[in-house]
Formats: C-alpha cells, sequence, structure tokens
C-alpha cells in the first residue's frame, strides 16, 4: 500500500511567511505555531507510519477565529486539516506539508449542562470522557466509550462516528449526538440540529457524523445525556476455542438479549493481557467472552442466570459472574489494557478495524490465521463480539527491513477478506489515509463518486483535508457533469453547478 | 404510463427515459399519500410496488433486507413470526391522512424517516438504516453502507436518504438493523396533573434511571402516559419504582397491560388524538422543556387549537387547529424559531400546501448548502420536484 499524499503545492509553500503574517492577524501571535521544532508535535497523529510536518498550526479559540481562518484559506487557497487529540488510528488527522493544521485544543469548554433535557452542549476539544466526569454527580452520562476516551476529543468522535464497548446497546456517536454547529470552508457558520430530535429537509447532522473532517469544521456538539443503569454486572466465560466463544455470543443475541457489553479475546491476547497486568484470566482458554448486563437489578440478575445458561450450554470452561462492582471492573481491566498489553509481546502493532456479519467470525479467524502464517507474522485479536467489530492487531518490528510492509499487506488482506465475507473496511476507526486505497474493495467507481459529489457540495475546491477517504481525488467540476443523451442535455434552462 | 420497475436496472432505464424526455417523477411506494407534501406540479408517476420482497433476514445477526416497495406489514408480519420488530415503530398515517389502514412500503418510511413514540429511545428509521442501494436523479446505481452493526466507510448516506422524501435517489433496496421484542409492556397512567405538572413528571421521568420507553401527555383526557418494557419482572418493578418516583405530584395512578398498552402507544403513534375533526394538522419537534412553553405562546396569542397532544416527553407536539390560508404557519413558526426546532404541516388542503412551505423554512447558508447537496443527486430537479421546497 505506498501511500501517495496530494504533492505540496510550491506556490503555497512560498508564501508560508505570508499565510503565517495573515494568520497572526486573526489570532493571537502566540496561537500560531510557525516554528518547526514546535510544529513536530503534530506531525502525526496515533497512526505514526505516516509523517509530515504541517505548514503551520493554528490554535483557534472562538467561532469567530475559525471562521476568520476559513475564510482567509479561501481566499489564499491554503489547505485545512483539522485536529482533535490526533488519537485516529486511520491518519485521519495527518497534516499537510501545505496546509494549516487547524488545532482545536482551545475549545474544552462545557458550555451548557441541561439535564431536564438530558443534553450537554460542549465544545468539540473537550474530551469524550469529561462530559461523563461532569454530569455523573447527577447520575448521568454520555455512552459512547472509544477504549481512547481519556484522551479523545468530542469534535474527534464526530469526524471518526467513534464507538466503544457500550456501543451495542447504546449506539455510536451518531445515535448520541442532537446538534452541531459547524463552519464550512468559506467561512460559513451553520447550525444543525440543537435540542430537539430529528431534522427537517436533509440530515446532514448525520452525514457530518464520521465524515473525518472533510466537509466542515465542528465548533460545538450537543450531546445526549443517558441516565447511568441502575446497575451492572460482568461475567467473565472462558471458551477452549474461539468458534465456541462466537457460538455463545450469537446464542445470547438469538434469545433476544441485547448486552451492554459483549466482547472477546483470542488466546495470543489473553496471554498478553496476562503478562502485562494480571486480572485472573484463565490461560488455558481458546478464548474470553466478557459480558455486561446492565439495567435493574431484577432485571440483571434474571438476565445473568439466562446468559449463564447459554454460556454452559455453549461449552463455557467456567462461567464467573461479578459480585462487586470492583470485580466487574476487574474483568474489564483486561480488555481495556489489550492494546498497550499486546504492543509488550512485539515491539510494534498495527490495529485493523474491519466489521464482519458475525456468523462468519469463526471461518475469518482461521482464515485470518493463515494470512498471517503465511507472511510470517503474528496477529492478536481483541473484537467487539456483539457486532463483529474485530481488531486484529499485527505484530511486526519496525526495525526489520521489510516488515512494515508484509504488515501493511497483511492488513489490506485481512480487510479484504472482511469485505469478501459481507462486512466492511472499517467499523469505527474510519478511512483516512490508511484504509483509502482500499475503497474500491467495496464501492466502484459510481459509488465513490457520488460521495466525491457529496464533498464537492459542501467544499467544491477540496481544502478540507484532502487525500483522506478517497483514492483519487477528482475534480467537482467534472463530477458535477451530466450524462448526455442524444447528444442534448436535458432541461436546458436549468442552473448547473 | 406509469412505469412500474420489476428490478433496479428498469428503475435506472425509468429514470433516464424521464431525464430525457425531461418528465420530473413523482415516486411512489403505496400512493396512499400522493396528495401530500408540497402541493407540486402534477409529475409522471414511478411506482415501486412492484419492486417487493425480502431479500435477506439473518434473525441470529439482527439484520433484514428488502427491496424498497415491500409492504411494511409483509416485514412486520415476517419480524413478529421471530419475536423481532423494526424499534423506531414506523406510524400508520392512515388515522391522519385517510387512506387504507396498514398501506405503507418500507422505502415510503426511509423517506420520510418514520418513527413512533419509541422514537426517543429507539431511534428513528435513520437510526436502523444499515444500508441502502438507490438510483439517483442521474440514473445512476449507487450503493452505501453495508449489512453490519458497525460501518464507517465514507459518508452516511444513510442519514441522507432517510427523510428525504424521494427527492434524491429512488430507494431500490434498503437494509435494516432489527432488534429483539421486548418480553412484555406495560404504561403507568397518572391523571389529574394538568398540562405543565404532567409533563414536568414525564421530564423527571425521563431522567429517571427507570428505562422508560415512551412518555405522553394526553390533554384530553389529562392522563401522563410512561411505558416500560423488558422482562416481566423487570416491567413490574421499574413500575412500583416510578410510582413512588412520582407519587408526591398526588396524581392517581393505573397500569394498562400489555395488550391495552401497545393499542394505547399505537394510537397515539398513528396521531388518533389529533386525527379526527377539521382543520390542519402540524408536528412539532422541540427541546422537550419547550412543548409546554410552546403550546402556550400559541393560546396566548389567540391560535384556534381544536385538538393537540405531547409525544416524546413533551419534544414533539401533534396539533390540530382551525383552518387558516397560511394554516397558521407564521404564528407557530415565530414561536418554534424563537425556542429551536421545527414544525412540519402535516395536513392541509391542497391550495394551502401549494402556497405555505410544508418544512420548516431554513436560514439562508443553510437552505444554500441543502440546494447544493440536492443538486449532487438530482441536478436537473428530476425527482419529486417541488416537493420539499419551492426552488427544487
Ligand atoms: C489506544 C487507542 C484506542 C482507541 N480506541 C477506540 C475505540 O474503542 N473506538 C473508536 O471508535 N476509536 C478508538 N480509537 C481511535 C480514536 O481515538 C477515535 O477515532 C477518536 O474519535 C479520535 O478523536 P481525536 O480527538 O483524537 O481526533 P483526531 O485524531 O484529532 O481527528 C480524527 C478525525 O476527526 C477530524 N476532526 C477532529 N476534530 C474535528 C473538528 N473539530 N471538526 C471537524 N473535524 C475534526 C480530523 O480531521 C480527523 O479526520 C482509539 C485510538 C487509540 C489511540
Ligand atoms: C408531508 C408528509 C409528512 C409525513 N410525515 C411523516 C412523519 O413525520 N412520520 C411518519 O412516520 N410518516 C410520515 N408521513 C407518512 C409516510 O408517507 C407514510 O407513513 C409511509 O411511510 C409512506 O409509505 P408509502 O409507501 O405509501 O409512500 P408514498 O406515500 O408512496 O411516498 C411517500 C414519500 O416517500 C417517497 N418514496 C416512496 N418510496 C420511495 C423510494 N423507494 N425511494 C425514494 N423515495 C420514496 C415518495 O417520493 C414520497 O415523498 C408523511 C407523509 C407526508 C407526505
Amino acid at each position: 500500500m505506498p501511500l501517495t499524499m496530494p504533492l505540496p503545492e510550491p506556490a503555497i509553500l512560498s508564501r508560508r511567511d505570508e499565510i503565517v503574517a495573515r494568520l497572526r492577524e486573526i489570532l493571537p501571535p502566540a496561537h500560531v505555531i510557525a516554528d518547526e521544532t514546535a510544529r513536530r508535535a503534530y506531525e502525526c497523529d496515533a497512526l505514526a507510519m505516516y509523517r509530515a510536518l504541517p505548514l503551520v498550526v493554528a490554535l483557534p479559540e472562538t467561532v469567530a477565529e475559525v471562521s476568520a481562518i476559513m475564510a482567509l484559506a479561501a481566499e489564499l487557497n491554503v489547505k485545512i486539516v483539522p485536529r482533535g487529540a490526533g488519537t485516529s488510528l486511520s491518519g485521519g488527522a495527518l497534516p499537510l506539508e501545505d496546509g494549516i493544521l487547524l488545532g482545536m485544543a482551545k475549545f474544552n469548554r462545557i458550555l451548557e449542562v441541561d439535564f431536564e433535557n438530558r443534553c450537554a452542549r460542549v465544545q468539540p476539544g473537550v474530551q469524550n470522557l469529561a462530559i461523563t466526569r461532569a454530569v455523573e454527580h447527577a447520575g448521568f452520562y454520555y455512552a459512547p466509550d472509544p477504549s481512547s476516551q481519556i484522551a479523545c476529543t468530542i469534535g474527534g468522535n464526530v469526524g471518526e462516528n467513534a464507538g466503544g464497548v457500550h456501543c451495542l446497546k447504546y449506539g455510536l456517536t451518531t445515535n448520541n449526538i442532537l446538534g452541531l454547529e459547524i463552519v464550512l470552508m468559506g467561512g460559513e457558520v451553520l447550525r444543525l440540529g440543537g435540542k430537539h430530535l430529528d431534522s427537517e429537509m436533509y440530515d446532514l447532522l448525520g452525514l457530518m457524523t464520521g465524515s473525518e473532517g472533510l466537509l466542515g469544521v465542528v465548533t460545538e456538539v450537543t450531546v445526549r445525556l443517558l441516565q447511568k443503569p441502575l446497575t451492572a454486572r460482568g461475567l467473565l466465560l472462558p471458551f477452549p476455542s474461539v468458534e465456541a466463544g462466537a457460538r455463545c455470543v450469537g446464542a445470547i443475541i438469538a434469545r433476544g438479549i441485547i448486552p451492554g457489553g459483549l466482547e472477546m479475546m483470542d488466546q495470543a491476547t489473553i496471554g498478553a493481557v496476562e503478562s502485562f497486568q494480571p486480572c485472573g484470566y484463565p490461560l488455558n482458554a481458546g478464548a474470553i467472552v466478557i459480558v455486561e448486563l446492565d439495567g435493574t437489578p431484577a432485571e440483571v440478575d434474571h438476565l445473568v442466570a439466562v446468559v449463564e445458561g447459554i454460556a454452559r450450554a455453549e461449552g463455557a470452561m467456567e462461567t464467573r459472574v461479578s459480585q462487586s462492582e470492583a470485580e466487574r471492573l476487574r474483568f474489564w481491566a483486561g480488555r481495556k489494557n489489550a492494546f498497550p498489553a499486546v504492543s509488550c509481546i512485539g515491539p510494534d502493532y498495527l490495529c485493523m478495524d474491519g466489521t464482519i456479519p458475525r456468523r462468519r467470525l469463526p471461518d475469518v479467524l482461521t482464515r485470518m490465521d493463515r494470512l498471517a502464517k503465511a507472511c510470517g507474522l503474528r496477529v492478536a485479536n481483541v473484537f467487539h463480539a456483539g457486532d463483529g467489530n474485530l481488531h486484529p492487531l499485527i505484530l511486526y518490528d519496525a526495525s526489520k527491513d521489510g516488515d512494515i510492509e508484509r504488515a501493511e499487506q497483511l492488513g489490506a488482506d485481512i480487510l479484504r477478506l472482511c469485505v469478501e465475507v459481507g462486512g466492511v473496511l472499517t467499523g469505527e476507526h474510519g478511512v483516512g489515509v490508511e484504509k483509502r486505497d482500499l475503497m474500491g474493495e467495496m464501492f466502484d467507481e459510481t459509488d465513490l463518486s457520488q460521495q466525491q459529489r457529496v464533498k464537492c457540495a459542501f467544499d467544491p475546491q477540496h481544502r478540507l483535508n484532502p487525500g483522506k477517504v478517497f483514492p483519487t481525488l477528482h475534480r467537482c467540476a467534472e463530477l458535477g457533469a451530466m450524462h448526455v443523451q442524444s447528444g442534448k442535455l436535458p432541461f436546458p434552462n436549468l442552473p448547473r453547478f | 404510463m406509469t412505469p412500474s420497475p420489476r428490478d433496479e436496472t428498469d428503475v435506472r432505464d425509468a429514470i433516464r427515459d424521464a431525464l430525457a424526455a425531461e418528465t420530473p417523477l413523482a415516486i411512489r411506494g403505496h400512493g396512499s399519500k400522493a396528495g401530500l407534501g408540497r402541493a407540486a406540479a402534477p409529475a409522471q408517476i414511478l411506482s415501486l410496488a412492484a419492486l417487493s420482497g425480502v431479500t435477506l433476514y439473518e434473525p441470529e445477526e439482527l439484520v433484514l433486507t428488502a427491496r424498497a416497495g415491500t409492504p411494511l406489514r409483509e416485514i412486520v408480519a415476517l419480524l413478529d413470526a421471530h419475536r423481532q420488530q423494526l424499534a423506531f415503530e414506523p406510524m400508520d398515517h392512515a388515522l391522519l391522512l385517510g387512506g387504507a389502514r396498514d398501506d405503507a412500503t418500507i422505502g415510503g418510511v426511509v423517506a420520510v424517516n418514520a418513527s413512533g413514540p419509541r422514537r426517543i429511545k429507539a431511534g428513528a428509521a435513520r437510526d436502523h438504516l444499515l444500508g441502502f442501494r438507490c438510483v439517483t436523479g442521474r440514473g445512476e446505481i449507487v450503493k452505501s453502507g453495508g449489512r453490519v452493526m458497525k460501518n464507517v466507510t465514507g459518508y452516511d448516506l444513510s442519514k441522507l436518504v432517510a427523510g428525504s422524501y424521494g427527492t434524491l435517489a429512488v430507494l431500490t433496496e434498503t437494509t435494516f438493523k432489527v432488534l429483539p421484542q421486548a418480553e412484555t409492556e406495560q404504561t403507568l397512567l397518572l391523571s389529574g396533573l394538568g398540562e405543565e405538572k404532567g409533563l414536568a413528571a414525564l421530564r423527571k421521568a425521563s431522567g429517571s434511571p427507570y428505562e422508560v420507553s415512551s412518555l405522553a401527555f394526553d390533554p384530553r383526557e389529562n392522563i401522563a402516559a410512561l411505558r416500560l418494557e423488558g422482562p416481566e419482572i423487570s416491567v413490574v418493578k421499574r413500575r412500583d419504582d416510578l410510582v413512588a418516583l412520582l407519587a408526591p405530584l398526588g396524581a392517581a395512578a393505573q397500569t394498562l397491560e400489555a395488550e391495552s398498552s401497545r393499542a394505547f402507544w399505537m394510537r397515539l403513534r398513528d396521531g388518533e388524538p389529533v386525527a379526527a375533526g377539521e382543520g390542519v394538522v402540524w408536528r412539532i419537534s422541540l427541546a422537550p422543556s419547550d412543548g409546554f412553553t410552546f403550546v402556550e405562546s400559541l393560546r396566548r396569542n389567540g391560535a384556534p387549537l381544536l385538538a393537540h397532544v405531547y409525544d416524546w416527553a413533551g419534544g414533539l407536539v401533534w396539533l390540530r387547529l382551525e383552518a387558516a390560508p397560511d394554516a397558521h404557519a407564521g404564528a407557530i413558526r415565530a414561536v418554534v424559531d424563537r425556542l429551536g426546532g421545527h414544525a412540519t404541516l402535516i395536513r392541509a388542503d391542497e391550495a394551502t400546501r401549494a402556497t405555505v412551505d410544508v418544512f420548516h423554512p431554513q436560514p439562508a447558508a443553510l437552505a444554500a448548502l441543502t440546494r447544493r447537496v440536492k443538486d449532487a443527486f438530482d441536478p436537473l430537479h428530476i425527482l419529486e420536484r417541488g416537493r420539499m421546497r419551492a426552488d427544487f
């Protein structure tokens, strides 16, 4: 997967000083980072294998400043890359050498908490977990909980439509936000949604969510708040094999139960977790399924008994049910530490993110294993089993010649396999630059052109985060062209864009 | 002649023919609501009724795919047999708009982003649409999304087509997330609280941990209604807890058991409290705490209110008012604009719908963007011209 980004425009590079100076007319000078050493801090996101030094970093603090920066970019024909906390695993916030990196970290205030309407208005740079921290005293929380939640921002969550272990039952970011304020390329400020449900006309709020910073800059988010369930209990279910674990997952759902969390780890991950920070997972298990059931105590007790029964019938080696909050958290501790733990068993890893129809799990894992063996690499698996979202961690050693390339190749093969069995290239991390060149596996040219036409409606010059998501950039004029029949264009009097 | 495509290629050909002949198309599922939306110029009808059938249903995967013209009742019956459901409760408009009961197609349900009382907990059609195939106004076959629960590959065009009233593309196939039906349900009815206190009680309950899945207030009978769904043991317990939580209000409490509970919410879903009788009907979405303020402002301004009901804990208001040349759009929208939200004219005669914006007007910059999105799918405005906006 040799990655090519759009070539930096020499005309822009040569005007760097002017661009910096113009930005300093908009922002306090200290909020414009031009110094090379300071810019280095922004040269990559969590997909660290790709790096680029941004032309300049701008750190706006107000919507008016964002709007002015966008207008300036339009005037000077400069590109912009929005960035939250930079935890994107798909390179979504990878800077451009001829682009302004728009860091949203100063947008870090919670503007309003409205318990009556069960929502909060927050700035995009607020960390995901900070929202829950601000409302938990009243028994509320913000449901989407990516593992990166102490670091990642709500703006980045909107960009990537982030999810977490709760999203099987409580939905992704898209199901948990009510409103956005966005600034378009050109500087117009728009409000989408609010404290009410559903938009009229087109659901641009839904479209913005997961658009990977390509359509507009998010300057405010209205999130839904949920009440904390009265109780939550965990079940730790070791199985002799991944197949048996997968059957148990299917059986739970077939019984009509949607758990608050339903996760699985394979033997490689269990081993890694136990040597990183032991939390009592049985090392002889081929797979561990963790189930969390939440709700009223009576309901949870009832469901715990049902799930235990299902697990036994599917061949669980034992069934552990949490008897205290501390024990429930201990069950989760290993799962939550899976990524750092795996990085201790191999010097580097590449975290893939594909979704498959759940029942294809055993088949996909077997074939994945075969692919890995064929190129001499190891794969550890943790997955959001309830919704078929896989995170194969490909272990490699960046200091070994050719290892990176082999890891990338294996990653691409795994994602192709996901698509082949009816799944998708990415379940929650986004396409970014990482999976950009694989988009053709899922979509044909017409599908991709239609998506790019949507981009053109927001950003006709392709100046907002270009080079991400789409394998080839088409000019909007060319995408706007109509199919001409018998040499004549229908409705000649209608304006075309 | 009305083209009745039998497959996706037929749909594409019909649209290409329409483009060549410069004939705008109106898309019909079952056509039961043909006279609604903005009163638009007559157009050739493209009927999707022949494009019918469930093509994939995997109960254990919680996924179902159906061709766009599939009758909703067929899908509901199939899901029922497996104790599953479309959790967003698409409404039946026959009570409100006339026509036969149970006559919607799944494409129409998506096209209007249908949802019922459970919207506040379970989401609307937009939240359950995993993917789709369609033919755009350019005459191109396009797919988006997939059939799996989690997918962020490319833009989420499902959100765009849900609620687009056929103005962007003709859906040919839709894939949904389906969910288990609750084991049982009960509805707690609190009577005698009055509108303001009743609505406050709903908000209090919706902020409680008892997982109330629907909350409505019906002023005709002065009752607040709270629906609880789940395993029997849990429903009973949560009902008791709710009664205790709301006891200080001093209302008389009564419980509707499963069957009456279901019937109650179905009537509300279908707009029964405002349906009967003359007048124009509006549907307003706002912040729950603004529901009562909104109705009070209208009353204070002397609007001739005939009937109203609150759903979504006060966040959805259905209104019936005496007919008027502008259907009271000015008065209603002035209040909604002050509070934040949107108002849709659901029922009015054709002359009114030709002059009044049926959908809530947008600020200029948003309207311009909306128009560019429309043009991205249908630059020649061949689909449902004039149905949502006078300018497209
Ligand atoms: C250890 C680890 C675990 C993770 N676990 C999960 C997980 O469980 N689930 C999950 O979904 N993700 C996970 N992620 C991925 C990542 O945390 C999420 O994608 C997160 O949403 C990114 O947020 P961020 O603030 O870091 O955004 P960034 O990485 O800075 O940006 C992400 C994208 O959003 C855009 N963007 C950021 N802010 C704005 C804005 N204000 N306006 C417009 N566009 C904007 C950027 O241009 C970019 O395309 C994990 C990452 C790590 C490193
Ligand atoms: C102005 C108006 C407001 C409404 N508001 C609501 C509401 O808020 N909630 C609710 O639940 N119901 C609403 N409805 C009712 C809704 O139309 C019906 O519930 C039902 O879903 C329509 O099914 P049908 O097959 O009869 O569609 P039709 O009446 O035939 O068509 C309804 C709309 O859907 C479009 N459509 C139909 N099939 C397709 C397709 N395959 N691809 C693309 N577009 C298609 C049509 O162009 C048309 O705009 C509303 C209807 C109208 C006209």
